[in-house]
């Protein structure tokens, strides 16, 4: 993987709030780096600072935000086909909208209707994206924009062409939002919860869409979302939020079948297993902490079954545990004692396993 | 689940339909001619993607709705119609709902306490304050929440708690049937898991019965003993728990099931899925009618549709 | 993955599981909101708003004590002092408001040396100062009476069109609009000519004009507030009707109310200046700041400060008030900023 080139960098970033009751330590310092192609998952509850995250790469900050440190260094083609790497966090806001927003990244929000003009045809509003790149004539842009409806599979384009947005199901809006992002040709495609909004049926044809467009055109993408089903389905790399700190990362079977961080445990136990019968779901005691007030020692340290005395006044850095892998858990420390994972963890990851085995893989 | 036919019938919905005009020529069948029962202090999980009439099922059965047409008969007592006085309060008594948002179903202006005794208070149901007090204090113990919540408004809480305060306001009434509104399906995965906990404690521990509507079959399946789906305002299948995802057999369900994403990355990035499109499928929901698979186990669907999918299965 | 180096042993003691302890899930995450604390807030934060009560504040001490405190009272004719000059003690040091008119002392002239009269005097020798507050308090009055008369038609009306809707609110906006198609001025007109002059008469005539707009916004938000499921949830356990609105329709609408009641003051007091000016105002010798500034009009070539007095007053009033209304809009419900 690290022969592949880096188009993303998150170094050491750290954002937080200004609020009347005090400032909101938001982000805590997180380092991601992401390579071209790749489709990165970030996980993690409300507040665990996920979509501010993805928000400050595309640069779109909330009037009290402070950026504390960091940097995001962001690699692209400029117009005259240069590779060139820029940190986004000192670009400004017309810098960005003229360069980088919508032509190099884009966003896929949650809510397909409030991401669409409700007074615009569904082709006009496509076209208009394809208009922002220089040299594209309206009716070069016309076509092009009936191209993109058939790659977001929506068959009937040029009838669909005439549409307004309440016209559609809200299947067929997600797939419209997705062509107005793919309308500039983007390297890093954010999904923010795109398929919370739709239903089952049509969320894995979402995604199945992305992925395939993905495929095709060499996208990066990074999926915010808390649906562990999601990830299973979509990613290669996934990052665990909490507390504003990322505690584990690592490739999807990593994390899915040799999670290592307490938090990670508590999550995949907390979803119901299609499979098994038990009386009473795992829940992960307590509530996240107050980031109005400064972190000592490991945030999860008190919701923590395996938390250990050293929790309580160092952070625990990250700790590597293959090539791919790393969590940032005490656990880890070649001194701490030993600790599996939960039993009925241990159990459904193992029968994972042996489902994939019969299915001959 | 063998029992069910010995259990007290609770709730009787028959031939439900709810249209919404919305002008003359044109009239929303949000529900259309539905049928089921629920027995005392069953789980029943009502389940079907947005559109398809669960809410709007929920909603006509505590009468927040009048039917369109259909009877429903709770407690032994019809409420369909216009009711008796003494109906229309054991209605409001015994009947109670969670609501999806949990902000938006908690006044923002009132106190936690304040809240919780709404029903008490208009039902007149203590002799005193102290009384009013040590109810409100009991119940928030039983859902998981301490005396001094009871002084915070909404906003002082998180949505977890949020919902909790939701599931005491039912519960503080006694009720014997509760009607979940997607009750989790704003809240995280792990507070889900909490809510869902609690839920079903709470069934275990005052046999009130649930109406547990979702679009989120994982956890409906965790939690439901018997499960209907809706689609498009018609119940296409019923069962029990095991019934309904053990042995579907109509393509609607069967498209849903397999749309569940699993938590197993190998597999479940090519995991083929199952199309269904009512227009397409050459199916007519309201030709069809109710055929027993096994004797807790109805489908809905023409003669010929039925022997087809049964067919298909074996 | 770079912190592995430098990580050091981990003591005996720092290596015990200790787990969680089931009594720290006191969470105190949110129990630090306070709504009414974070309105504030932001009302202060924004120094606009922050001047402009102050201002209000000012003005309001003013028009209280200020008449109380005056050796003047506002109808205390006086023919031997009409048309003093302004004179302000400190100020006349620096050689403004001194008292003088084309370089001669008015005061020293008219042999009242020991006399102060702030904004001077007006023709019939009455003093300004004096009756500009007297005319602020008269202003203010009528119209806070006015707005409240406002507010309790107009928050009823609404809250009952709103609720009920279908026919009864069908009927209450037809009757809104015939009553909005009759031009405002005419209905004050013929009102103030049945009825006796007086503050009761002009609180009248403008709360039976303005309880339209309030009744309109309480309306809009019982409408939006009633579909909420709070108040679903409240009818699913058998509340009544009443019970609905006041507990929990009215406390939800009172951000909406007090924003409207703040814009709506200002909108009394032009009015009221306004009839004051076309000489419906209150009778004589009573003084509203109208009526001052209708007084002070006719010689305004001649002596400017005496419309300019009055007039300044009556702007920051309303200016303030119009400010207020907007931080309080902000801080009460940020959605509406953009409007």
């Amino acid at each position: 993987m690290n022969n592949q080139e880096t188009i993303l960098k998150i170094s050491d970033l750290s954002i937080s709030f200004k609020t009347f009751a005090g400032r909101v330590n938001a982000i805590r310092g997180i380092d991601l780096e992401l390579h071209r192609g790749e489709t990165l998952a970030i996980v993690g509850e409300s507040g665990s600072g996920k979509s501010v995250t993805v928000k400050s790469v595309l640069g779109i900050h909330a009037a009290n935000e402070i950026i504390d440190s960091g940097r995001i260094d962001f690699t692209y083609q400029d117009e005259s086909g240069k590779t060139v790497t820029r940190n986004l966090l000192e670009m400004n806001d017309k810098q960005l909208q003229k360069e980088i927003r919508g032509k190099h990244i884009a966003l896929v929000f949650q809510d397909p209707m409030t991401s669409l003009n409700p007074t615009m045809t569904i082709g006009a509003q496509i076209m208009e994206s394809v208009l922002r790149q220089k040299g594209v004539t309206r009716p070069e842009a016309r076509q092009r924009a009936l191209e993109l409806l058939q790659l977001v599979g929506i068959t009937d384009a040029e009838k669909r062409f005439k549409n307004y947005p309440h016209q559609l199901s809200g299947g067929m809006r997600q797939r419209v939002v997705i062509a107005i992002a793919l309308a500039c040709d983007p390297d890093l495609l954010i999904c923010d919860e795109p398929t919370t909004a739709l239903d089952v049926t049509v969320q894995a044809k979402i995604l199945d869409l992305i992925k395939d467009i993905q495929r095709k055109k060499n996208l990066t993408v990074i999926y915010i979302t808390h649906d562990l089903g999601v990830v299973a389905r979509v990613a290669d790399t996934v990052a665990v939020m909490y507390a504003g700190k990322l505690v584990e990362k690592g490739s999807a079977e990593d994390l899915f079948f040799e999670p290592a961080h307490p938090y990670t445990w508590g999550l995949l136990l907390s979803v119901p297993d299609m499979d098994e019968n038990s009386d009473s779901l795992y829940t992960i005691p307590g509530s996240p902490p107050n980031l109005l007030k400064p972190v000592e020692g490991d945030a999860f340290a008190p919701r923590n079954q395996y938390a250990l005395e050293v929790d309580r006044h160092r952070e625990p850095p990250m700790f590597r545990i293959s090539e791919t892998h790393s969590a940032a858990t005490w656990l880890l420390h070649p001194d701490a004692p030993r600790v599996e994972m939960p039993e009925p963890l241990r159990r459904r990851i193992d029968s994972m396993r042996e489902e994939v085995k019969n299915a001959g893989k | 689940m063998q029992a069910n036919d010995q259990r007290e019938v609770l709730l009787k919905v028959e031939n439900l339909k709810q249209y919404f005009p919305i002008s003359r020529s044109y009239t929303v069948k949000a529900v259309d001619d539905i049928s089921f029962t629920i027995h005392r202090g069953e789980i029943y999980g009502l389940v079907g993607e947005s559109g398809s009439g669960k809410s709007t099922t929920g909603r006509s059965i505590i009468r927040l709705y009048d039917p369109t047409d259909g009877k429903i008969t709770f407690c032994g007592q019809d409420i369909s119609g216009k009711m008796p006085r003494d109906t229309v309060r054991m209605l409001r008594t015994k009947m109670h709902m969670i609501f999806q948002d949990p902000m938006a179903s908690l006044n923002p202006r009132e106190k936690v306490m304040d809240i919780i005794a709404e029903g008490i208070d208009i039902h007149q149901m203590y002799s005193s304050q102290e009384e009013r007090r040590e109810m409100v204090y009991a119940i928030l113990k039983k859902v998981g929440l301490s005396k001094e919540h009871a002084n915070r408004y909404p906003h002082q809480l998180s949505g977890g708690q949020r919902q909790r305060v939701g599931i005491a306001r039912a519960l503080i009434m006694k009720p014997d049937l509760i009607i979940a509104d997607e009750a989790i399906s704003a809240l995280d995965v792990s507070i889900q898991a909490q809510v869902v906990n609690l839920l079903k404690s709470i069934q275990v521990e005052t046999g009130c019965a649930i109406l547990f509507i979702a679009h989120d079959l994982s956890m409906v399946r965790y939690i439901s003993d018997t499960i209907g789906v809706l689609h498009l305002g018609h119940l296409v299948e019923s069962g029990t728990t095991a019934d309904v995802f053990e042995h579907a057999v109509h393509p609607y369900t069967r498209s849903l099931l397999s749309a569940i994403p699993r938590p197993n990355p190998l597999l479940e990035k090519d995991r083929p899925i199952m199309t269904y499109d009512y227009k397409t499928s050459g199916l007519d929901y309201s030709q069809g009618t109710y055929h027993d698979i096994t004797d807790t186990h109805k489908v809905l669907g023409t003669d010929a549709d039925v022997q087809r999918w049964l067919k298909e299965l074996a | 993955m770079k912190d592995m180096q430098n990580v050091q042993h981990l003591t005996e003691e720092e290596r015990r599981l200790v787990g969680y302890n089931a009594d720290e899930f006191v969470d105190e995450n949110f129990s630090g909101h306070s709504y009414v604390k974070e309105i504030i807030l932001t009302l202060f934060a924004n120094k606009a708003t922050a001047i402009s009560l102050i201002c209000l504040l000012v003005i309001v001490l003013f028009a209280i004590f200020a008449p109380m405190l005056s050796p003047y009272t506002y109808k205390e004719i006086n023919s031997k002092t009409t048309n003093m000059p302004m004179r302000i003690p400190v100020l006349e040091d620096l050689g403004i408001f001194d008292g003088t008119r084309k370089g001669v002392d008015m005061y020293a002239k008219k042999g009242i040396e020991d006399q102060y009269h702030y904004f001077g005097t007006d023709n019939l020798g009455r003093d300004i100062w004096t009756r500009v507050w007297v005319g602020t308090r008269i202003s203010l009055l009528i119209a806070v009476l006015a707005v409240v008369l406002d507010v309790v038609i107009g928050v009823t009306y609404g809250m009952v069109a709103g609720f009920f809707g279908g026919k009864i609110d069908m009927i209450m906006q037809r009757l809104i609009e015939i009553l909005t198609g009759i031009p405002n001025l005419i209905i004050m007109m013929l009102l103030l000519l049945a009825m006796e002059p007086g503050i009761p008469t002009i609180c009248l005539a403008l709360a039976i004009t303005g309880w339209v707009n309030m009744s309109r916004i309480v309306r809009a938000q019982v409408l939006k507030l009633k579909s909420n499921e709070y108040v679903l949830a409240s009818r699913t356990l058998g509340a009544s009707p009443k019970r609905i609105l006041l507990k929990h329709l009215l406390p939800n609408t009172m951000g909406q109310i007090i924003i409207t009641f703040m814009f709506s003051v200002p909108h009394a007091i032009f009015f009221e200046a306004f009839l004051a000016f076309i000489g419906l105002g209150v009778p004589i010798p009573m003084a509203s700041l109208g009526t001052l500034i209708n007084d002070g009009y006719r010689s305004a070539m001649l002596y400017p400060y005496q419309v300019l007095c009055p007039a300044a007053v009556l702007s920051v009033l309303m200016l303030s008030f119009n400010l207020l209304g907007d931080g309080l809009r902000d801080a009460i419900d940020p959605q509406m900023r953009s409007m």
